[in-house]
């Protein structure tokens, strides 16, 4: 069926988006989450296994403490309560890369309840209402061999390799996000990028959407301004910032292009597609899977300490949006240019150019500037664009030093990008250094003067800004390989002005 | 019969550790008598040979190097098959385990090893441990070694069979609602299922988390007690473990064997000693009553009404929590498979293995198990249970405030004809009306030899708070020395 999608703004206008979330996040614990099997990602298909996660007959599951209190400090860093008594709970089904065909989570009695995570989006804050974190183990992965598609349909063997069963996972579920309008898909890239910011910070987890070390499930309806909410859909496999956003997009012009035509939404799961940015259906929840969950009788129930939950809540780090806040103050950014900043995703690395010795100024000249630019045009994030903050630094020494001017700087930058090695190494290589051979450049300041004696009357008579008009000349004999600042006041000495 | 194989284990131990008999001869001579009466009683399910022979010799080589051996050192053990043994086949006595042999040691096994026992192979049972007679072992039944047209009780049948036949000094056995218990009491042999939490549940294979107690099974209280000691006590792979040492189980043996009780308050449960239990047994517990009485204990009786309750709940709990423990017999990783032929689903592969790898009570329980947790549903079965289990706990608290121990028959009858029940799954469950309290409670509770009803053995139950283990055995130590043991006719 080919629809044409309703204009964005028009959808807007019309219905007003509900949202929510739902995100995993594999803990960066030593060991699994209920037997000391490693963690560590990649190995051989089914070495990192015992008759725990293989879920052997006779076994039995303890819960990691470390992955305990991860989750409790997540929890924290996310203003939630701590229960001080809470459960594990068995969610059964049948599915062969789940060894026990039930998996070990939380149901109705989740370790952390009722938080919020505020985000900036447009220079507005966002309080996101986080209903529960809970924690639960993964599964193995299934591998279907042989079949013209790799999908279970037709495929001759399934493989399952269980190392990944068993790692501590976080689910971290936010309350229906409401109010947003036009905003929404813009929320809900905010927020994942400030969950995976506040984690990372916490340093619990390393939050790799594309190794699956965080992976984010979105739900959207839409409902017609005043009326009931939607029947919403819950749209999964949606592994970068970039596709959150367009995901929740998508869904939206989607789900109007039903309601337009007289339809109604399934409640089902949809998958996206990062080369398409569409959502087709998945497995449909209209009969919902009946998971019998009951309390797991093997484990104990989780009792922390309050004096515990105390000392880690005295220990947090400062949190992302704090930090944020002290250097923009360190930084003396107005709170719109800092939101340019931050939308550049170039915070980190502008710290980190910082702290290598450059100025704040000229680190978010480079970073918000010619780099920007560059992962705009080759379609990547700017922290991976090619050129560290080490590199930037090195580059803006170099101009302080007068070894470069501004326009071959830039061109040296392009390098850096291109991968052809360190700032100075290709100033070298390209011999792109700054004449500083006063010598040779008076030579050619004076042979610009007689050749435009018009203009060298000009300045002495006080029109001190035509010195452009000669520095551009001197440029074109020396190539360009003059500094601009030295070469101006050379000219204004030759020609006996003050500048 | 050898003498080797009519002594106690205390009694073996002791040789050993003297010199006087070596391990290896104390189980050469089991397993003659295993080979010369096992195709009768069918209590065992594989008797690993080599592996006893090599054990023994192990035992008499650290013994002939001057090591200090452990109490129970050098003598056999019989295993149910509910317990992971490395590379021992281990089938819980179904055909979806069938030839699997675990990679690793139940911590039990693990405990039964490092103390130098013996262990001389693995007891048939029902299967997944749901059933009061042995008779739903997928492998055959066993035979009571008193009357072998009469069941030996279960699910630990072959345990106590294998005790009753002399065919093993000791066993373990697993208690989920009377499994250890029920099987003494109609053998003759001495059962004691512990606190929920004092032994290990790691390598057991489980029907009913929440309910499943391995324990010692012996002919003798102090045997058990020792036994008990051995296989006890806090396992950090357990999370339900109690993490506090095992009460001195063997000195409250000892004590009780001196045959005085004085100052002991002891409760029957009114409940249990109403209409339901057969007049022998009846007959038997109240001579027991007496004889206790005599020793100076004070009895009393003690109503505990909601225990008419606990057997509804425990066909609700028990039932869940197994449909749950027996998904991940799939035929996936281990067991049996069946009808993969290459052309069938995941899925059809799956539903063929557990069609054919369970029995019918097996199926019957994980049917009702999943109707009883369905969305829906579960408020009125499995969490009206749990609130049941949480009365059922109350009424143990007020009574041991006013008792040390409750008392009752173990099980209302004597043991029945082989085939009496199977086409009545209920009548079968009231086998356990007395010994499901003490379940859904985690105390402890034995089960010890009281006396005859028409030449067949009564076991009187003794109930203690959780952790106070040791107060039962001083009780049925006690009882055990003014009534004896009883021996059956010879096989």
């Amino acid at each position: 069926m080919t629809t044409t999608l309703p204009a964005y703004d028009e959808v807007v206008a019309r219905f007003e988006p509900v949202i929510g979330l739902e995100t995993h996040v594999e803990l960066g614990t030593n060991t699994k989450m209920f037997c000391g099997c490693p963690t560590d990602f990649g190995g051989e298909p089914n070495t990192r296994v015992c008759p725990v996660c293989l879920g052997l007959p006779g076994s039995l599951p303890v819960a990691n403490k470390a992955a305990i209190e991860a989750i409790i400090r997540i929890g924290l860093a996310l203003n939630c309560s701590i229960a001080e008594w809470c459960r594990f709970a068995r969610k059964n089904y049948f599915y062969p890369d789940m060894p026990k065909n039930f998996q070990i989570s939380q149901y109705d009695e989740p370790i952390c309840v009722d938080g919020y995570l505020d985000v900036e989006v447009g220079g507005e804050t966002v309080r996101i209402e986080i209903e529960r974190v809970h924690l639960e183990e993964d599964t193995g992965k299934t591998l279907h061999v042989g079949g013209a598609t790799g999908r279970i349909h037709g495929a001759t063997e399934s493989l399952v390799d269980y190392n990944r069963a068993g790692i501590p996972l976080v689910e971290i579920v936010t309350k229906p996000i409401t109010g947003t309008g036009a905003l929404a898909p813009d929320v809900a890239k905010a927020y994942v990028a400030e969950l995976r910011d506040v984690i990372r910070t916490l340093g619990v987890s390393d939050v790799r959407m594309e190794e699956g070390s965080l992976r984010c499930d979105v739900n959207t309806s839409l409902n017609l301004p005043g009326a009931e909410w939607g029947t919403r859909t819950e749209t999964k496999n949606v592994n970068s910032l970039r596709s959150v956003e367009r995901a929740v997009r998508s869904e939206m012009l989607r789900q109007a292009s039903v309601l337009d035509a007289g339809g109604r939404i399934t409640q089902e799961t949809r998958h996206f597609h990062e080369d398409t940015g569409d959502t087709t259906p998945g497995r449909s929840k209209e009969t919902a899977t009946d998971y019998r969950y009951f309390p797991e009788p093997d484990l104990v129930p989780i009792a922390p300490d309050p004096a515990w939950v105390a000392e880690l809540k005295a220990a947090l780090p400062e949190l992302p949006r704090v930090h944020r806040r002290r250097l923009q103050q360190q930084w003396g950014l107005s709170d719109l240019d800092m939101q340019s900043v931050l939308n550049a995703g170039a915070v980190e690395l502008i710290e980190a150019t910082v702290a290598a010795g450059t100025t704040p100024a000229a680190a978010r000249k480079w970073w918000l500037g010619e780099l920007s630019r560059r992962a705009n045009e080759s379609g990547v994030e700017l922290a991976e664009i090619g050129a560290t903050p080490a590199q930037v630094a090195e580059l803006q020494g170099l101009v302080d030093a007068g070894k470069l001017n501004d326009k071959m700087a830039r061109t040296v930058l392009e390098g850096v990008v291109d991968g052809e090695g360190s700032p100075t190494e290709i100033m070298t290589n390209r011999g792109l250094e700054v004449v500083s051979d006063t010598g040779a450049l008076t030579a050619a300041v004076d042979e610009a003067i007689a050749a435009n004696p018009g203009i060298a009357d000009k300045i002495r008579s006080g029109k001190v800004a035509a010195v452009g008009a000669l520095v551009g000349a001197v440029m074109k004999t020396t190539r360009g390989q003059a500094d601009a600042k030295t070469l101006r006041e050379l000219i204004l000495e030759r020609l006996g002005v003050q500048g | 019969m050898s003498d080797l194989i009519s002594m106690t284990a205390t009694e073996i131990a002791a040789l050993v550790a003297g010199g006087e008999t070596s391990a290896v001869e104390v189980t050469q001579a089991h397993l003659d008598r295993i080979a010369a009466v096992d195709d009768r009683v069918h209590a065992f399910l594989h008797v690993d040979t080599e592996g006893a022979l090599a054990a023994a010799r192990a035992v008499d080589e650290r013994r002939a190097a001057g090591e200090e051996l452990g109490p129970l050192a050098g003598v056999p053990v019989a295993v149910k098959d509910v317990l992971a043994t490395r590379g021992v086949p281990t089938t819980v006595g179904s055909k979806i385990l069938e030839g699997w042999r675990p990679p690793y040691d139940a911590t039990i096994v693990q405990r039964l090893r490092e103390a130098g026992t013996v262990m001389l192979g693995k007891t048939n049972m029902d299967e997944f441990a749901m059933g009061s007679s042995t008779e739903y072992s997928a492998y055959g039944p066993t035979h009571n070694p008193w009357d072998l047209s009469r069941i030996p009780g279960g699910s630990g049948g072959g345990s106590a069979a294998a005790l009753a036949a002399y065919e093993a000094p000791l066993a373990i056995g697993s208690d989920t609602g009377g499994s250890i218990r029920q099987p003494g009491a109609v053998t003759g042999t001495v059962g004691a299922k512990p606190t929920y939490g004092g032994t290990s549940r790691y390598g057991l294979v489980a029907f009913s988390s929440s309910l499943d107690t391995p324990g010692p099974c012996a002919r003798t209280v102090l045997d058990a007690a020792l036994l008990h000691q051995v296989i006890g006590g806090h396992d950090p792979r357990d999370s339900t473990s109690i993490p506090q040492p095992v009460p001195d189980v063997v000195a409250a043996a000892k004590l009780g064997a001196t045959g005085d009780l004085t100052g002991v308050r002891l409760g029957i449960v009114t409940e249990f000693v109403g209409e339901g239990a057969e007049p022998g047994v009846m007959a038997a517990f109240r001579e027991s009553v007496d004889a206790l009485t005599k020793m100076g204990a004070e009895v009393v009786e003690v109503s505990c009404p909601t225990f008419a309750y606990a057997l509804p709940a425990y066909y609700l709990i028990a039932p869940s929590e197994c449909s749950s423990n027996l998904a991940r017999f799939d035929g996936v990783r281990f067991g049996l498979r069946v009808g993969d032929d290459g052309n069938r689903s995941l899925e059809e592969v799956m539903s063929l293995t557990r069609e054919a790898g369970f029995g019918p009570e097996v199926k019957r329980r994980i049917m009702i198990g999943t109707y009883a947790l369905s969305s829906g549903y579960y408020d009125a079965y499995y969490g009206q249970a749990q609130k049941v289990r949480t009365l059922i706990t109350r009424d143990f608290t007020a009574a041991f405030e006013r008792v040390d121990a409750l008392i009752s028959p173990t099980t209302p009858s004597v043991a029945f004809p082989m085939g009496a029940r199977t086409a009545d799954p209920y009548q079968m469950y009231l086998a356990d009306l007395y010994t499901i309290p003490t379940n859904l409670y985690g105390g402890p509770g034995i089960s010890v030899p009281c006396g005859l009803s028409e030449g067949l053995p009564v076991g009187l139950q003794v109930m203690a708070p959780t952790m106070a283990d040791d107060r039962m055995y001083r009780v049925a130590a006690a009882l055990e020395s003014a009534v004896g043991t009883f021996t059956p006719p010879t096989l």
